[in-house]
This record gives structure tokens, sequence and C-alpha cells, in this order.
């Protein structure tokens, strides 16, 4: 929220507190922070240092939310002709309140763990989160430390209010480049390796992992000194690319566009197998998402069994290459290499797409949501059967598939994830070209046009049922493409890599990423899959196995609460989904016709 | 459906064909698979029989009961589900993915009580009063789940288009199965053994049940009944019924409409920490994901009765419980599908979709208002 100074508003006295809100603040985020300890999020994390030896993932896990009170508790709504206040000491205290009455939750933890035995249900119960809780030392002493902890935490949000708006972004900036420099630990130090600057990276990583003292200051002094002096240059550029129009604009366009694929190009190259590994996942499931995002973003069709196209890929892929395929196959079935294997298997993503969609076209958004769900099951629990077995392996899947073979030039696999990464970004960049193109084609305006209102696009003369039929058919083969190359880089598939899960985590990269943009899902696929991890495959930081689908959970909840068009929206979904937050605006405002620039977008949640 | 009125006048265009000659294949394969199996029961081994299936035995009638009885108890397990989705469908015209989850809820906290008790001794020596307490127990933690689920997430997206909601249900569906992964472990959980008197068989008139399926049949017919006279008889179901059929006017006439849908949600919850009791009586195991499919086929059972109508939820769940429980054997075994049992699951997925193809509006009739059914 802005914290504009206008007109003086009046401070208001240190005790001149809402106690509602800070008690109702405090013990949500005491519960929340209570589930947190339970979960063994901060032991779990602990191996994962930020800071070298001395502040571990797992502090941070506990931290972070007494810091987000003291900040959230400051906060007021701003309203249109309603009175505001100065931000002043009052913040301070009131965010050091919530703070305590926030640690004090963990403060009772550490007793009740101390006290009473409940590691039957909760598995968690345990003496590793007791010593972690009391950070070494006493019970008691433990119980202090968290009221103290908190209140200081809470405090320092709580000031955020009163720096000056420069002085506090500079701090933000400064405090998250920290953690993402801590976090991308894996992808710098190889990155500087192989450009010859391995001391640079001693400098500022520890051997055992986390940042250094110094490194935490050179980073921390970068970071700020980018807030301080080169933000406005950057956002001046920003906004004159913005401003760009016509063939400027699209040269503009081409240029940034070849920045990130030569990027993209030499990236592997400078990073080690693991970082390669997970950048051949994170293209995966970008063209996954890609294919869900013109199915649920453009044509707003929200397709659970969406797994069911990636396993289609998968296996039809899997039969026509491997030599280990079920033995009920007839001869004429032919065993070919991967590329002869794609065409067929483009052939039939169209034909269990046209399968799948044409019973469902019709049926109102959630019967189809679940119908959907149900078709992805179905096929999931064919390719399981004992009915089917002679021909899927069952159980057991299919193994032993043989590579890609590039022209007789190279081969293709899993143990090679660079060359994996290069063939995925080739149908990833394919992807990305027909996405933009059907975008703003006919069928991408029909498809827009039903999303926003059927009957209206019906009423336009757009033929719905054809239309979603071809949302359906494009966004199956993209995902069959992913499963062919899924199936040559694992070499095997098996029914549970095809479990609904999938389908639920590429809803949530899209989701989280900017339903119908192609840059959102993108930024979507690489932070959520490629740092967290994917249903099955690990992420940068793997601590987060175990509770990464929570973490999904959790964030499509946010997301849909808080920010329904995503981190990176499309302007017109955005338009969409806050439509009646513009009526208001331009009511207040004055204006009837409601077609200007919305700027304020995302500040209001939707009531 | 705005289609059935347009299906009159317009020609048939290539979707319609498909959609027609699917289900004919449906209606086929059903047809078929029924006439192969009346062939095997008549004598497995006659000539017509040996053609379709040649290892086909036929199901004695011992077997049969069997099966109708693990249908029809479990089927009003999925009743009881079933009822929380149509009502929150009747009241706010979307689906509660997150239902089947506070079934689990229910199902987990009857698992911990369970054993507490066994651990105490109480479970085997007072078996009725400590079933009940895990009951009320239940009922209390999956309506409270059910009543914050709302309050934090549904009702500030009430006036948020279709999807949102729907997709917010997904997330907390997520969210909740990964909370008791994360706080109770991800393996599966026992309930302590039941008095060796409820395993045992009971028999009524001709059917031999065993004891516990009889229980569940039980409790969900008096909570059916409950459930019909809080509905159709109090202030409260009047209420409701009105906010289900306009929001806008029920408030105009005075009903406070948030109440109504809390109260709507607690009871769905309510029923579904029954169900997840029951759940635990009968099959004596819960893992995280033990609300997923059952959510889903009482999905169907409630698409299936014809959303929104309570009583055609009942009978939804056990048209459901029942297909998947008999037709794998009576239908897919006997055209040569081997471990056709595997299959039930898909079975209870292929019956909400030949509903929806064939009667959209499912078997009684939904109860919706207007703008709902658009």
């Amino acid at each position: 929220m802005s914290d504009t100074m206008n007109d003086s508003p009046a401070t208001r006295s240190i005790t001149d507190q809402d106690w509602r809100k800070l008690v109702t603040y405090g013990i949500v985020t005491a519960c929340t922070l209570i589930f947190i300890a339970l979960s063994n999020m901060p032991v779990a994390l602990d191996d994962f240092d930020l800071i070298a030896d001395r502040f571990t993932l797992g502090d941070l896990s506990l931290y972070w939310l007494l810091l987000v009170i003291g900040v959230v508790v400051g906060k007021e709504a701003v309203l249109e002709g309603m009175a505001t206040h100065a931000k002043g000491a009052r913040d301070v205290v009131s965010g050091a309140i919530a703070g305590v009455l926030a640690g004090a939750g963990l403060s009772l933890l550490v007793i009740l763990i101390n006290n009473f035995e409940l590691r039957d249900p909760l598995v968690n119960w345990s003496p590793q989160t007791l010593e972690k809780l009391s950070v070494g030392g006493s019970i008691l002493s433990g119980v202090l430390l968290w009221l103290v902890i908190g209140g200081v935490l809470g405090a320092i949000g709580g000031a955020m209010h009163i720096l000056p708006s420069r002085i506090r972004q500079l701090v933000i900036v400064a405090a998250m480049s920290v953690l993402l420099v801590a976090i991308l630990e894996t992808v710098l130090s190889d990155i500087s390796e192989s450009f010859g600057l391995e001391p640079l990276a001693d400098i500022v990583y520890a051997k055992r992992g986390g940042l250094t003292i110094v490194g935490l200051l050179i980073v921390a002094a970068v970071a700020a000194a980018y807030s301080w002096w080169g933000h406005a240059p950057v956002k001046d550029a920003k906004q004159r690319f913005q401003a760009m129009e016509g063939p400027e604009r699209s040269r503009g366009n081409l240029i940034a566009f070849s920045i990130v694929a030569v990027l993209l190009l030499v990236l592997p190259m400078l990073v080690g197998g693991i970082v390669n590994e997970l950048l051949a996942n994170v293209g995966l499931f970008v063209l996954l998402a890609l294919g869900l995002n013109i199915v649920v973003g453009l044509a707003g069709i929200l397709d659970l069994g969406y797994v069911a196209f990636f396993a289609v890929g998968g296996y039809t892929t899997a039969i026509l290459t491997s030599p280990n395929r079920g033995d009920s196959w007839p001869d004429w079935v032919p065993q070919t290499n991967w590329f002869v294997a794609l065409l067929i298997v483009v052939v039939f993503a169209a034909i269990t797409g046209l399968f799948i969609g044409a019973p469902v076209i019709r049926m109102r958004g959630d019967y189809l949501a679940i119908v959907t769900l149900g078709f992805g099951e179905i096929i999931r629990l064919l390719f399981l059967s004992d009915w089917l077995g002679g021909y899927t392996g069952g159980a057991q899947g299919v193994t032993n598939i043989r590579g890609v073979n590039i022209f007789g030039l190279a081969t293709v696999r899993g143990t090679d994830p660079q060359a994996v990464f290069y063939l995925v970004a080739v149908f990833c960049v394919l992807a990305i070209y027909v996405s933009w193109r059907l975008e703003h084609s006919r069928v991408g305006r029909a498809w827009m046009a039903i999303r926003e209102d059927e009957s209206v696009a019906e009423a336009m003369g757009i033929n719905t049922v054809n239309t979603k039929l071809m949302a359906f058919v494009v966004g199956a083969v993209l995902a069959s493409f992913s499963g062919a190359i899924f199936a040559a880089k694992v070499g095997s598939v098996f029914p549970t890599s095809f479990i609904i899960l999938v389908s639920i985590v590429i809803l949530v990269v899209v989701i989280v990423g900017g339903m119908g943009n192609i840059a959102g899902v993108i930024a979507g696929a690489v932070v959520l899959i490629g740092v967290l991890g994917g249903p099955r495959q690990p992420g940068l930081l793997q601590e987060f196995s175990n509770f990464k689908l929570l973490i999904y959970g959790a964030l499509l909840i946010w997301m849909m609460l808080k920010r329904p068009e995503g981190l990176i929206p499309n302007v017109r979904r955005t338009r969409e989904l806050h439509q009646e937050e513009f009526l208001q605006d331009a009511w207040l405002k004055g204006e009837i016709d409601t077609g200007d620039e919305p700027d304020d977008m995302g500040e209001v949640a939707p009531a | 459906m705005t289609t059935a009125t347009r299906h009159k006048s317009a020609r048939r265009t290539g979707v319609d064909w498909f959609l027609f000659f699917l289900k004919f294949a449906m209606f086929s394969v059903i047809g078929f698979g029924l006439f192969a199996f009346v062939l095997q029961q008549i004598d497995p081994n006659n000539w017509l029989a040996q053609q379709i299936n040649d290892d086909a035995t036929g199901l004695t009638a011992d077997q049969f009961q069997g099966l109708v009885i693990a249908g029809l108890s479990q089927g009003s397990m999925y009743g009881l589900i079933a009822l929380g989705y149509s009502m929150v469908y009747g009241v706010l015209g979307f689906i509660n993915f997150a239902h089947g989850e506070v079934f689990m809820v229910g199902a987990m906290t009857g698992m911990i009580t369970s054993n507490k008790l066994a651990e105490a001794g109480a479970w085997e020596s007072n078996f009725v009063p400590s079933l009940l307490f895990i009951v009320v127990l239940a009922i209390l933690v999956s309506t409270f789940t059910a009543v914050v689920m709302e309050r934090v997430a549904y009702r500030p997206l009430r006036g948020a288009p279709r999807l949102i909601p729907l997709i917010t249900s997904i997330g907390i569906s997520f969210f909740i199965q990964n909370v008791s992964v994360v706080l109770l472990g991800p393996g599966a959980k026992s309930y302590p053994d039941l008095p060796s008197w409820w395993t045992e068989t009971q028999s009524i008139w001709f059917l031999d049940v065993q004891r516990t399926r009889l229980l569940v049949v039980l409790v969900a017919g008096v909570s059916m009944a409950v459930l019909w006279y809080l509905v159709e008889r109090t202030k409260t179901g009047k209420a409701m019924r009105a906010v289900a059929e306009d929001k806008e006017i029920a408030s105009l006439m005075g009903i406070n409409v948030n109440r109504i849908i809390v109260t709507t949600f607690a009871i769905g919850g309510a029923m579904a920490g029954v169900a997840g009791i029951l759940w635990g009586v009968m099959f004596r195991s819960v893992v995280a994901t033990t609300g997923f499919l059952p959510g889903i086929k009482a999905f169907s059972a409630a698409v299936v009765g014809g959303i929104g109508n309570l009583g055609g939820a009942m009978a939804g769940g056990i048209s459901i419980g029942s297909a998947e429980s008999i037709a794998p054997l009576i239908i897919l075994e006997p055209l040569g599908v081997n471990g056709a049992s595997q299959l039930r699951d898909a079975v209870a997925f292929a019956v909400l979709i030949l509903v929806l193809l064939v009667k959209p509006t499912g078997l009684f009739g939904e109860r919706l208002s207007s703008e709902d059914r658009a």
C-alpha cells in the first residue's frame, strides 16, 4: 500500500492500537508457526546453509513469518475519502506486539513438547524439533528466546513502514538478493567456475555451503548500490521499451528474444550435470505448461486430466521404440526410431484429445473438470491393468526405451541431461511459437471470447464446439511431445509416472506464472519446478522434497485469493478477473467509460 | 444446460455423431456383457459362453450376494459424502473439490482417537460408547474443517468468475492432503481391531451380512433421516432452500445468507465426518490420499442422483457403489477382461461419464436455481 503523506495526516499515539486485529493476526501466525514447526520443516531444511554455519533455510522457515506479521499489522487499507494516519513508533510497537504473540506460539510448543508425548499421531513431535526450537539451550531459554525473537522481528517488520520508500526498497532489494544468491549457490558457483572465477566464488561461498559473511556483505552492497543508482535507469529503459510501437517494438522484441535464446543456448554449457538435469526437467514442464496454458489460460477450459496426454505421448513412444514392450503386439506394429515414433505420437495424441474432448465439451465448467479428471484416471488405470498388461506391461511398465538418435550424429538419453535439455528447448521454442501465433490468430481470439463469455461468443458466430475441441487437440499434442521426450529421457515409463498429481502440478505452474501469458508460464515453471521440484523430480532445493506439494497447494489457494492473474499477468485476463474493481474505480473517478488503462490493479484483493 | 434445447433444431455435427456412437458403444458393451453373464450363469460350458470367454466360470449366489452387500454399504458411504457436494452445489453453485478431504480428516480423527481409546482399553470393553465418542469427535473436527475452509477460501471469492473458486478448491484439497502427510506421515495408518462380535455375520431374512456393513448402512440411513428432517421440516432448512433458489431475494426476505452458507458447509462436513468413521470401521486403514477417490466418486454420485437433490445424492451413492462393485464382474469379466476388479475405479468414472452424456440432469432431476444451471 502506498504511504503517501498527503496533508500531513495525524500520527497516532503508541497506545492507540487496534487490539482485536493484533490478537487475531498474532494467534493466526502462532498457529501457522506451530504447524510449520510440527511439519518438520525447521529440522529438515536445516541442512541447507544460507549463511555458512549461522543461518539455515530451517531458521528462515520460522523467522520469515514473524517479520511478515510485523509488516502486515502495520498496513492500513487505503480507502478513498478515509483519513489516513502517518506511520510512526506506533506501528513498530504494534509489529512487536503481534510478533510477541506469534512467538509465544512457539514458546508454547516448546513447553508442550517437553512435557507431553504426542509422537504417536504427530510424527514430528520429536526431540530434534525440541532441540531446534530451544536453539540448543535449555527449555526456559528457548521459551524466552521465542518471545524476544518474535518481538524484535515484529518490530523490524513494523519499522519498515517508517523508512522512506527509497530506503525501504533498498533494504528489500538487498535482503532478496542475498536470499537469491544463497539459494542459487549450485548454479552460480558452476557458472563462475566455467568462467574461471573460482576465487570470487570462494570468497562469496563457504566450502560447506552457504554465503560467507564477506560474501553476504558484498552481495548486499552490490544490490543496495543497484537499488540506489541503477534502479531509475533500468525503469526508464523498461518504460521506453513498453512505449515502443509498431516495427520498433517488434525489433525490440526480437532483440530481447535473441538475447534470451543465446543465454539459454550457452547456459547448459556453463553449469554442471545436476543443474542440467534440473534444466531438462524444467523444459519438460514448460512444454506441458504451455500446452495447458492454451487449454486453461486461453480457452478457459479447466482440464484436470491433462496428464492423460502426457501418458499417451510417453507410452506410445515407449511401445514404438522399446524392444521390451509387452509381447501381445502383432508384428506389424513397428520398432522405429524416435522421430518416426513422434509422428505417430502426434496422431495418437490428437485422437485422444478428440476422444476426451468431444464428450466433455458441452458440459458446464465444473462437470468438465471432474470428468477430465476421471478420464485421466481411467487412462492410467488402463495402462496399469492386467487386461492391457500384454500391451503396456502393467505395473512393470515399459523399460529399455532407446534414446533419441539424431541422424546418427548423437544419441540423446537421460545419461546426458545437456543433450536432453537442447532437445526439449527445440520443442519449447516450437511450442512458444505455436502458442504465440495461435494467441493472435482468429482461433486464439475465439478461444478468449469463449473464455470470457461462451454464450456471447456463440452469438458472435463462433463455432464453440469446434473451437474448444481445437484447444484440446493443440494442448494434447504439446503434452504428448513432452511425454515422448520424457520416455526417451528416463528410458522407461510406468503408470506411477502419470498420476493425477502431475496434472495438478502443471495447473499450479500455469496459475502461479499467469494464465494466458507465455512468459508467465515459463517463469512459473522455472521458479516452481526448477527451485522446488516437480511431482517426482527433485529441484534445486532438494531439502524441500517433502514439502513442495504442501507449498504448491498453499500457493494455489493464495494466488487465487490475492492475485488470480498470476505473477506475470495477461492484460486482458487481469481485466476480466478484476472487472468489478475497475468498474468501481471508474465510478469513483467519475468516468463512465471503463476502457482506460488501469494501473493500480492487484492493489486491492477481490472483495 | 443450454445445449438440450439447441439440440432439437440444430443439425447434427461431427461431435454429435461421435457422442451418439460413444453412447451406443457404451450401451452395447453393457448389454453384451450382461448377455454374456446370463449365458455363463446358465452354464459356463455352453457353446456361446465359451465363444465369448473360454475360461468363464460364472458367479455363485454367495459371491453375488457378497458383491451386492459390499456395493450397498460402500455406496451408502458415498451417499453420505455426496450430500455435502450436493448441498454446497445447491447453495453456492460450485463443486467443493476439497470435500473429499473433509471426509479424510474425519477418518484421520477417528484413527487417532480410536487408537488412543484402544491403548486405554476402552475400545474393546465399551465399543459402542467409544464408537459414539469418535463419531462425535469426527463430526466436530470435520465440521470445523469445512467451516474454516468456507471462511478462509470461499467467502472472499463469492462472485468471482466460476473457474476461480473451482481452482481454489483443488488447491485446498491438495493442501489438506499434504498437511496430513507432513503432520501424520505418508504411510497408511490402521484403526484398532474391532471386537469380534462386529466382524461376524448376521443373517437377516435370507441374507448373511457382516455386522460392520450392517452398521454402515444403518448409520448412513439414520444420518440421512436426520438431514431430511433438518432440511425439509425446520426453519433453517427452509432458509437453506430459499438461499439455494435465489441468494439475493433470500437476503431481502431477512435471511442471513452468510450464516446459511456456513450452516450448509457445516452440515456437509458433519456428514463427511460420519462417513469418515464408517470408512475407518469398514476398511480399518487410512492414508492421506484416502479422501481423493471416494470424494470424486461421491461427486459422481451427486451428479448421478441430480445435483442439489438430497435424496438423489443418497440414491446416486448407492448406484455408484453397487455399479463399481458389481459391474466389473458381471459386465467386464464375462467379456474376457482379466483382472476386471482392478478396473472398479474406472467403472465408477465411466458411470459418471455415461450419466452426463445421457442425462446430465441426473436420474432424479437437479434442484438448482436457473442461474446455477447455466
